[in-house]
């Protein structure tokens, strides 16, 4: 699984996102304000919505369509929602993002 | 030497302490009382465990009587010390402290104890009840550490306990034995809406479901164990409920050892569980009964005047059996509280006679409702149902009686349809009607009409059975002006709190303009205690400046708030501190951080301002372009009289921004909690009806007012005529022009509950509409709660504030219309024109990377 640079961490604000395209859809790359940085498909798993464009705290991303609460760690919606949105394997080195991407 | 008759009362639970209450209410010093309770708490109430274990509530909140009560009146409390027997001849209690007490009269309440399924594996540590303060604070534990849990019943309690757990966080399986849930208080229908519910909730919900065995950690050890316990059991702790709380101990000091794993079901499954909660019922607490010599069936039996088979003892609550009943509801226990009362003060004549009950769920967003009983025969139904509304109401009816009642997702009439059950009154007149509720049918424009129309023992409160003369009396008698002063004084809604409504309506209806409506303080959202107007007020008298600062200052309780209260704190900040707050972009909803609206399928829209609803060829046609420029599937005239271009891709938003820029269009703040629109009619420059020139004053409004954040969206029309063409009395402010100058009408809205405005005052000139619109929207934004529209807020602070001050006082007005001025000078800046041209927030836009192409 080949790791690829995407950016640098500031480029990212805290408490949000960005998104990262890929021929298989959005992948939403989160900051959190500890500077934590996660990955997730950026579909929600209840319609679908871009979960980038949500509401950051804590661990958590707020989707902007319907509130539904994500938890950043393991895509899983928050309780009682249920559904889980697919993480993808993310690392900072130096302050550079670098992402694992399937083939 | 004390004369005093002596009173024992074992079990300081609800029933027992209310029974003490309506005893000293008759006769205050007739005995010397001491009271024994096996729990070290004073009496609180069991019913509010529920919201304590889904953190609604502390435990202090809960508390009936706390140790000053005891101290007040004289009452001996020993806390902790369970009685262990009972000396009839020799009249004494021995408590296991080793205490002896003599007593001329003697009164049980001990309750009742989760009744345990006899499978194997039942006496693991993990395995609990839901009965006791012990047992809701072993879950909150369990909770922590465990990821699963299983609730087994599917009833009243195991429902609230399955609730509980899935608020705390735990993964939650609730099986029951029968086809649907609460089979014995819900039909069929309502079961299903309530399974519905639950499991949108993420709770599992296995029916038809039997429990073969509990397994733990350390297969094949169960048996021993039992046998174990078994021993012990021969010692003297017969009793389950001391079980339970021996495996509930075991777990602090047995955890390193076995410890329940999985439920195995009767057909083979096995559900994963780190928690077990029993919840198939609970049987009446009778070992201490039984072992005294004490007649004692299902439960202690007592004649219909409390007393047991020795006449010196009584018993009251879910510990007795009376004429082969027992009983599991609050309500019933009040009745016997009170006849016991009577007749530990000589009244012979008092008798118990058993009522129908009613039941609610206590699960916070669950409106449900039963009474009395359905499924017999003979009997006919009436049924309701609003699919959309997830309403089902169903009225069961025997020869004109109504004998039964299921109510889910609408309760409101729960209380008269109870009144009517209980008064077995003939509702052959009432028949067509009577499932829309009360007041359909009569004329409903009396709000409080429903109330005054219910009789004086009309049950206000079933929980603590207080009826709506009592609370009346309360009011007139001793100065009860608001809901808490009636819950101190009567307990009415002091408990499940399900019937507060009916006492706000019962204290309007009886103070008529002297209530003042309730400041019950309700929180922001669940990362502070605090409400609304305490973290406004507190911003400014702390002069708190960023949302970390209030959040450190006013002890949040979550590290960095959640989507409900950032963008509230945001909104605060910056009306609190105009030119100096900055805009936390990330506390912003989306669309007020990428100024446009976010569609389902994540792409948005755009709506320029047209002042006024007015547009020009140039701006038409500069729209046009840019929708066949960028492909925009979509054009749609809005209701607010503007142009809307939707299905822009976020990519694309600048660029089309910035093509309406160049055509001089800017924000039209379509997506904001802020201005929207001033919609007009074409008023005197054109109509032959119109009175004023309504376009002018609308675009002169909306010059004003545009970019102005506001706790909700706020929107203006202007009419020219009274015939009102721009629908201005359906607005947050709106404007209707008369012969001899300008209306101003406040606080209207259309959408899902429609306003209309009420008129707020008739001024001369323009001038003077452009300052009363601008204190208006100053008072609304410093003072309504965020994503309060305005009617909301009218409805709650009342016309008159509004009209006093912005009308009768006009030094205040100014001071309003200036704040708002000068915040304006700050807020009008098209925040297209910022980010189209000068790359304001660029990376909002454009993405990170592109990948794999």
């Amino acid at each position: 699984m080949p790791w690829i640079d995407i950016g640098s961490l500031s480029d990212i604000p805290r408490r949000g996102a960005r998104v990262v395209k890929t021929p298989k859809g959005d992948i939403a790359v989160f900051r959190t304000g500890n500077d934590e940085v996660y990955a997730l498909h950026d579909r929600c798993p209840h319609k679908g919505g871009p979960l980038s464009v949500g509401i950051v705290h804590d661990r958590r991303v707020t989707c902007p369509l319907h509130g539904l609460a994500v938890d950043l760690r393991t895509g899983q919606a928050v309780a009682p929602d249920e559904g889980c949105t697919p993480t993808v394997k993310i690392e900072v080195i130096n302050g550079t993002l670098r992402l694992a991407v399937d083939d | 030497m004390n004369s005093k008759e002596r009173l024992i009362l074992v079990g300081n639970g609800m029933a027992g302490i209310r029974t003490l209450e309506e005893l000293l209410a008759r006769a205050p010093d007739r005995y010397d009382i001491t009271v024994f309770g096996a729990e070290p708490h004073p009496n609180y109430n069991r019913i509010m465990l529920s919201p304590v274990l889904a953190g609604e509530k502390t435990f202090d909140q809960i508390i009936l009587n706390d140790l000053d009560w005891y101290a007040k009146h004289g009452i001996t409390l020993h806390a902790g010390d369970k009685v262990e027997g009972i000396d009839l001849a020799a009249r004494t209690v021995t408590a296991a402290s080793g205490r002896v007490e003599p007593y001329d009269k003697l009164l049980l309440a001990t309750g009742s104890a989760p009744f345990i399924l006899p499978v194997p594996g039942r006496d693991l540590p993990g395995v609990v009840g839901f009965r006791d303060l012990s047992d809701v604070q072993a879950m909150v534990a369990a909770a922590k550490t465990g990821s699963h849990a299983v609730v087994i019943g599917g009833g009243l309690l195991g429902l609230e306990a399955a609730n509980g757990l899935a608020v705390n966080g735990m993964d939650v399986t609730v099986i029951h034995l029968m086809p649907t849930l609460m089979e014995r208080q819900l039909d069929e229908a309502a079961g299903f809406l309530l399974q519905q519910e639950l499991e949108r909730r993420g709770i599992r919900i296995v029916t038809r479901a039997q429990t073969e065995a509990i397994l733990g950690r350390a297969e094949g050890r169960d048996s021993k164990r039992a046998e174990g316990r078994d021993s012990k059991r021969a010692e003297g702790r017969d009793s389950k409920r001391a079980e339970g709380r021996d495996s509930k101990r075991a777990e602090g000091r047995d955890s390193k050892e076995d410890r329940v794993r999985a439920v195995k079901l009767a057909d083979g499954r096995e559900l994963q569980a780190d928690l077990v909660v029993m919840a198939v019922g609970i049987r009446p607490e009778t070992t201490l009964g039984k072992a005294s010599g004490l007649t004692v069936n299902r439960g202690i039996v007592v004649d219909d005047g409390m007393a047991c088979s020795d006449p010196a003892v009584y018993a009251v609550g879910e510990c007795v059996e009376h004429r082969g009943q027992t009983y599991g509801l609050v309500a019933p226990l009040w009745d016997m509280a009170k006849v016991c009362a009577a007749r530990l003060t000589g009244d012979e004549s008092a008798a118990y006679t058993p009522t129908v009950t009613a039941t609610r769920l206590k699960v916070t967003g669950v409106e449900l409702f039963s009474a009395g009983s359905f499924g017999e025969a003979g009997s006919e139904d009436i049924v309701f149902r609003d699919a959309a509304r997830g309403v089902y109401k169903r009225l069961i009816l025997s020869e004109s009686r109504l004998v039964g009642s299921v109510l889910y997702g609408d309760t409101k009439d729960g209380a008269w349809y109870f009144q009517l059950m209980r008064d077995n009154a003939d509702i052959a007149t009432l028949r067509d009607t009577i499932i829309f509720g009360q007041g359909v049918g009569a004329t409903d424009a009396d709000p409080f009409a429903a109330v005054a129309a219910l009789p004086d023992n009309a049950d206000i409160c079933g929980c603590n059975g207080v009826n709506k003369a009592s609370i009346v009396a309360a009011i007139k008698t001793k100065g009860c002006c608001s809901v808490d002063d009636i819950r101190t004084h009567t307990k009415a809604s002091a408990s499940c709190g399900g019937c507060t409504g009916l006492v706000e309506k019962l204290l309007a209806a009886t103070l008529g303009d002297q209530y003042s409506g309730e400041t019950a303080a309700k929180p922001m959202c669940k990362c502070t205690s605090m409400t609304h107007e305490d973290v406004r007020r507190l911003i400014q008298v702390d002069k708190l400046n960023s949302i970390p600062a209030v959040m450190q200052a006013l002890e949040w309780k979550t590290p960095e708030g959640c989507a409900s209260c950032r963008p509230a704190l945001n909104y605060y900040l910056l009306c609190a501190w105009p030119g100096e707050y900055k805009d936390d972009q990330q506390s912003r909803f989306v669309n007020e951080r990428l100024h446009a609206n976010i569609q389902k399928d994540g792409t948005f829209s755009v709506i320029p301002r047209m002042w006024g609803g007015l547009t020009n060829p140039a701006e038409l046609r500069a729209i046009a372009d840019v929708a066949d420029k960028f492909k925009i599937p979509t054009v749609k005239v809005t209701g607010g009289q503007r142009i809307d271009l939707l299905g822009v891709r976020r990519e694309d938003l600048r660029a089309v921004w910035a093509d309406l820029n160049k055509a001089g269009m800017v924000s039209g703040h379509a997506y904001g909690k802020s201005l929207r629109t001033v919609k007009t009619c074409v008023g005197s420059e054109w109509c032959r009806f119109g009175t004023q020139a309504s376009m002018a004053m609308g675009v002169k409004l909306e010059k004003m007012t545009w970019g102005s954040w506001t706790p909700h969206k706020v929107k203006l029309a202007v009419s020219g005529c009274p015939r009102n063409c721009a629908e201005a009395t359906i607005k947050d402010f709106g404007v209707v022009a008369v012969d001899s100058g300008w209306e101003l009408h406040v606080g209207g809205n259309g959408g899902l509950k429609v306003r209309a405005c009420d008129l707020l005052c008739k001024v001369d000139t323009e001038e003077e509409v452009l300052e009363y619109c601008g204190a208006f929207l100053q008072l609304y934004r410093e003072e309504a709660r965020y994503l309060d529209r305005t009617a909301a807020w009218i409805e709650r602070v009342g016309l008159d504030y509004i009209h006093a001050r912005i009308v009768v006082d006009p030094e205040h007005r100014e001071l309003l219309y200036h704040r708002f001025k000068l915040s304006q000078k700050y807020e009008q800046v098209d925040p297209w024109a910022e980010r189209a041209a000068y790359g304001v927030d660029a990376n909002d836009f454009a993405p990170l990377a592109k990948i794999g192409y």
